[in-house]
């Protein structure tokens, strides 16, 4: 009953997720970075007031979803998405997929996932994955974060697609829905439209908490908190900056050398010369995003204790924001030249 | 980042598979390349874990001095919060909050204990006291 299915690796769950679905219906063009940049993947985000495992709540891409359904709503491709009240149900809809020969993608918790190494599994319940075939009770899954494809009895699924707490998946089933040829001029249009929103999302949200402004506001935090927090709970809040930075394969770049890599893909559609320059620019963030890594395991391993470790962390965001402001500035030239 | 520089240290997902990485190489061209891990986030990862320990502890002591019941360990040590809890049990917040409390635990009907031991995934007798 499997159907033909590619498995893809990908950085990220839901760039992988994208790209799978979308190159199985045929949108050949699809990759990774395209799917992240055409769903404008790239974001900063500190939420005040808001706590993620006890610790500060901060988010270096989109809002979980938005990739799949900007990517696939910019290139016209409807979405089928559902939620279940009952585990029944939610069985039943995938089965009949299945049985029609066709994947689809689940949200789901990672604390229950059977083939997460023990100390990748706290409750988050933003991973994605997708359902390809069933042999018996079990469910053959390609997860972009795994080199090949995995199992999972429906025992199992059932409980990581009901996984309860923060975002619960409630079952969540989605796909997308017709066979649709792509393009390459939507493909163009597409990576202008994701572009726009991206340097709105990074530049011009209101407040101090979003984009390049939540960066900077970041690091006026992490000067305080040695004062603040004192030093244990503080060694835990920037464990938790570095985690957040790197979720699985970003490579420690914040989802920053993705964006490069989508830029340098988008030129193929748009010959512009500069887009190899601001891609350029995109990489320089990435490899200060991991120095900052760098900095802030100084600290939380103990090696490094006074306030001017703290205050060159800071000065690490700070410089950042300039020059990913900067950066989203150039590209904002850039993307009036697209047609 | 470039290729040569990906980090291959001994990482815990690096047991199961190798992370994708978006690298340039020699030309500037973006490439993809594989990580078995990296040091500084497994650094971050076991400081995650050691909190984790730290509050299962503290919630031990917390219910041998009688100031909050079972409820609470057996919790943290399913590193789940009141609302991850109430997720799971179908219990409001509001009930869990004041599950948490000794006096009232010790007097909870055995069909909501049950759900509890469910939950953490012990018998009714295990999450009457801690061991």
């Amino acid at each position: 009953m499997q159907s033909e299915f590619k498995h893809i690796q990908a950085a990220h769950c839901e760039n992988g997720v994208t790209t799978s679905l979308l190159r199985h219906i045929g949108v050949h063009q699809m990759t990774e970075p395209l799917a992240f940049g055409i769903g404008s993947g790239l974001f900063y985000i500190y939420i005040p007031f808001f706590k993620v495992n006890n610790g500060p709540a901060i988010s270096f891409r989109t809002m979980p979803g938005m990739i799949f359904k900007r990517t696939c709503n910019s290139l016209n491709i409807p979405v089928f998405r559902q939620k279940f009240s009952s585990p029944q149900k939610a069985k039943l809809a995938l089965d009949n997929r299945l049985q029609a020969g066709q994947p689809a993608a689940c949200q789901v918790g990672v604390y229950y996932l059977t083939y997460f190494p023990k100390e990748y599994r706290f409750h988050f319940n933003a991973h994605n994955l997708i359902v390809v075939g069933k042999e018996g009770d079990n469910y053959i899954i390609s997860d972009p974060i795994m080199e090949t494809l995995v199992t999972m009895n429906s025992y199992e699924l059932e409980r990581v697609r009901f996984a309860r707490g923060p975002l619960a998946p409630r079952g969540q089933l989605y796909f997308p829905k017709e066979i649709q040829p792509v393009s390459d001029a939507l493909m163009k249009q597409a990576i202008v439209t994701g572009i726009k929103r991206n340097i709105r999302d990074m530049l011009h949200i209101p407040g101090n908490i979003a984009g390049i402004r939540g960066i900077r506001y970041t690091a006026k935090k992490i000067k305080g908190w040695k004062d603040k927090l004192g030093p244990e709970k503080s060694k835990s809040y920037l464990a938790q900056l570095v985690r957040m930075q790197e979720e699985i394969g970003t490579g420690g770049g914040g989802f920053r050398f993705i964006y490069a890599a989508f830029l340098q893909q988008a030129q193929a559609y748009h010959p512009i010369d500069e887009l190899m320059a601001v891609s350029k620019q995109f990489t320089n963030t990435g490899d200060l995003w991991r120095d900052a890594a760098v900095q802030a395991s100084g600290i939380y391993k103990g090696r490094l204790t006074s306030q001017s470790d703290y205050n060159i962390m800071g000065d690490y965001l700070l410089k950042i924001a300039d020059l990913e402001k900067k950066a989203f500035n150039d590209l904002a030239l850039v993307i009036k030249k697209m047609k | 980042m470039k290729k040569d520089e990906i980090p291959q240290d001994p990482g815990a997902l690096g047991k199961i598979a190798k992370e994708l990485s978006y690298v340039v190489d020699e030309n500037g061209n973006y490439t993809t390349g594989h990580s078995t891990g990296w040091e500084i986030k497994m650094k971050a990862l076991d400081v995650a874990w050691e909190d984790v320990e730290k509050r299962i502890a503290h919630a031990k002591q917390k219910v041998l001095q009688g100031e909050a019941s079972p409820l609470l360990y057996y919790m943290e040590r399913k590193l789940m919060d009141i609302e991850i809890v109430a997720g799971y049990t179908g219990f409001w917040k509001w009930q869990v909050k004041r599950h948490l409390k000794p006096h009232v635990f010790m007097k909870l009907p055995d069909r909501k204990l049950e759900k509890y031991a469910k939950v953490f995934e012990i018998t009714r007798e295990q999450l009457m006291q801690i061991s």
